[in-house]
């Protein structure tokens, strides 16, 4: 079985159609990679799976459960968690303290400090600013700790929302060499939003393009990678 | 500050001045005299140089007030004598004996304090310790939550009308019965909080999706509607002429004469008021103060760290009202006489001033706030009719030049032990 599977999903905003008749799957263990333009719909997929965006018709699975009803805090608890888009750090809490609301629903208090640790060895530039409030923090920086929280859930899937928006080239590749590290070190399941559609398929299994609120297309990385219409319309080459 | 920019300040002031003068003229330079059927426009001319100067002069301070408070940041502090005694007494307050011992010395004043300054004095603070314990349970909800709620005062009188409704309908049959109504205190203190609580997640219900503006005014509304049902059902509630005769708290059967009464309502309001830093504290420091915080700051990140959002807005409410609710018992019995005039959009408005006057979310910023908010009014009765002035001019000065408040929240800062040795960062105490 799937670890999580969208059928048929369908996601207005007002009467305008966002979404239309989305599916896909991810298995347990991938990296799967959703890309499109700007305004196709990436975000509005991220936000109807984790619940805050209501889906009209459709179904959502997780482990085969229907999570398409389920409050937000509900399916976070069943394992998802999301790096939301433009990574909405709460900026006058502190580093440990926005990383402790990743941890809100846990109640392991050693395995989360463990955590701590873990998160700050994968990104030490952390470490040192842990008091700092986290509105005060490099764009960066800010994006380091908004992936640090979500991984302070422990999630079993990971949603991530256009990590490399607006970070220097050096820095970008930093960060997708964290996420395929995270994938293999903890062995979370990893589904990512990008406009960076080169590196983005480039470390994942598998990837979905979605045009207009549809999708377009559904094959290996690979073979997105070598698609001459991929090519010319999101890697600009 | 270089002469040129002196210049255009000082331009800037006359041009003001030129503007009030011309705004104030009718009002202060004019004066119509009405006499025998005619009216004769005196002119007072000698009050125009007053006029103008002195408002040259507040315009061109204030010009350079604003300018110093802008720069104020750039210099890196210099050492004065008085940052090295305040530094002093900070690094001696952290050592545990004096601690200590300034804590017992507080006790010691707080406790004394009616004893040495007699029940006039005592009566005014009861008053503000009952502003302590709204404005504590006001920035759980606005300092902490970030919702505005400018109904605050409708839980203050339910509080206050439990209590007084209470001894409406259960007074007789107490005394009937040959209980001391006394007891009726006691029973109101605790009812009140849950009654409180219950009207707290009524109102949040629907404003659950509001934020800002939107549930300001919808929290305002249903302040003012609280008060008018109050005003308007006479048979049940006393409409407005409200309720008198409240009895004062039991105490070992005892009948105190009114100054005995008031110390012992005074103790009462400390230990109520300790109470009430007590738990709040527990609250700022545990997840679901951070959570409050945190949906303050960002409502759908908070979703998507698994926050109940629904659950929290009812709890911010709740929690709020609750404080509101003991604080309205405590005034019922104070006074021992309630109707709604006491609960009017003003005392909501006082409570939020407290609030941001002593800083937004920090509890002895609240505490301090509603102190000063209560007890320079009292002191300062002379100048009573200009109350409004004043408190507007002093939230315009907070604002600009202190907007984190007068004792601003100092943010805990946790320790983390660092698993290698090999690290160089320390963990930062606070
Ligand atoms: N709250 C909203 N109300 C109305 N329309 C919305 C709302 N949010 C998104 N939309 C519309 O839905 C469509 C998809 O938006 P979405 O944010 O999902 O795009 P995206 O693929 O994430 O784009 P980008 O790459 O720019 O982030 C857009 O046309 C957008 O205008
Ligand atoms: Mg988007």
């Amino acid at each position: 079985m799937a670890l999580m599977e969208l059928k048929n999903v369908c996601t207005f905003y007002g009467n305008i159609q966002a979404l239309r008749n989305i599916s896909l799957t991810v298995e347990e263990g991938e990296i799967v990679t959703l890309i499109g333009a700007n305004g196709a719909g990436k975000t509005t997929t991220l936000m109807s799976i984790c619940g805050i965006t209501t889906i009209r018709s459709g179904e959502i699975l997780l482990d085969g459960v229907d999570i398409s009803k389920k409050n937000p805090h509900q399916i976070v608890s069943m394992g998802l968690s999301q790096v939301p888009e433009g990574r909405r750090i709460f900026p006058q809490l502190t580093v440990l303290e926005n990383l402790d609301m990743g941890a809100f629903l846990r109640k392991d208090t050693d395995l989360i400090k463990k955590d701590f640790e873990e998160v700050f060895d994968i990104f030490p530039r952390l470490a040192e600013r842990r008091n700092q409030p986290g509105g005060t923090l490099s764009g960066g920086e800010q994006q380091m700790l908004a992936i640090s929280r979500a991984l302070m859930a422990r999630p079993r899937i990971l949603l991530m929302d256009e990590p490399s928006l607006g970070l220097a080239p050096l820095f970008v590749h930093n960060i997708f060499e964290v996420i395929k590290r995270i994938n293999i070190e903890r062995k979370t399941t990893i589904f990512l939003v990008e406009q960076n559609a080169n590196m983005a398929l480039k470390i994942a299994n598998k990837g979905y393009v979605l045009q207009n609120g549809v999708i377009k297309m559904a094959e290996t990385a690979e073979k997105l990678l070598a698609n001459e219409e991929v090519r010319k319309a999101y890697l600009g080459l | 500050m270089n002469r040129k920019n002196q210049k255009s300040e000082l331009i800037a002031s006359l041009v003001s001045t030129i503007w009030f003068v011309i705004l104030l003229f009718p009002f202060l330079v004019m004066k119509v005299n009405v006499t025998g059927g005619k009216a004769v426009v005196i002119f007072r001319w000698s009050y125009l140089p007053v006029i103008a100067i002195s408002i040259f002069v507040l315009s061109f301070l204030w010009r350079r007030a604003l300018e110093w408070n802008q720069h104020r940041g750039d210099k890196t502090p210099v050492r004065t004598p008085l940052s090295g005694i305040r530094d002093f007494i900070i690094t001696a307050l952290r050592r545990k004996p004096i601690k200590l011992g300034v804590m017992a010395l507080l006790l010691l004043i707080v406790l004394a304090y009616p004893y040495v300054l007699g029940m006039y004095h005592t009566n005014i603070m009861i008053t503000a310790l009952i502003y302590v314990m709204l404005a504590l349970g006001l920035n759980i909800v606005v300092g902490l939550g970030g919702l505005l709620n400018l109904g605050y005062a409708a839980f203050f009188a339910v509080g206050a009308y439990t209590y007084g409704l209470l001894w409406k309908y259960a007074g007789p049959a107490f005394i009937s019965a040959g209980i001391d109504t006394g007891w009726l205190f006691w029973i109101a203190l605790p009812s009140a909080g849950v009654i409180a609580v219950i009207f707290g997640i009524l109102l949040s219900l629907p404003v659950l999706r509001l934020r800002g503006d939107y549930l300001a005014i919808i929290t305002l509304a249903f302040g003012e509607m609280f008060r008018m049902v109050l005003q308007n059902s006479g048979p049940v509630t006393g409409g407005a002429t409200g309720i008198s005769l409240i009895p004062r708290p039991w105490l070992f059967g005892i009948r105190l004469p009114p100054r005995q009464a008031a110390t012992y309502i005074y103790y009462i309001a400390i230990i109520l008021v300790i109470f009430t830093i007590f738990v709040v504290r527990r609250i700022e420091d545990s997840r679901v103060g951070r959570a409050l915080e945190a949906m303050r700051e960002d409502e759908v990140a908070c979703e998507a760290m698994g926050v109940d959002l629904v659950r929290n807005k009812m709890a911010t409410f709740a929690l709020g009202a609750f404080w509101a609710g003991i604080a309205g018992v405590l005034l019922a019995a104070q006074t021992t006489y309630i109707n709604p005039d006491s609960f009017t959009l003003w005392e909501s408005i006082m409570v939020l001033m407290a609030i941001v006057i002593g800083g937004t979310g920090s509890i002895p910023g609240a505490i301090g706030g509603a102190l000063i908010l209560k007890l320079l009014p009292e002191y300062f009765r002379p100048l009573a009719q200009y109350r409004m002035l004043i408190y507007g001019i002093a939230m315009i000065i907070i604002i600009i030049f202190k907007p984190d408040g007068l004792i601003p929240r100092n943010r805990k800062r946790y320790t983390f032990v660092e698993k290698s040795a090999s690290d160089s960062v320390p963990g930062v105490q606070k």
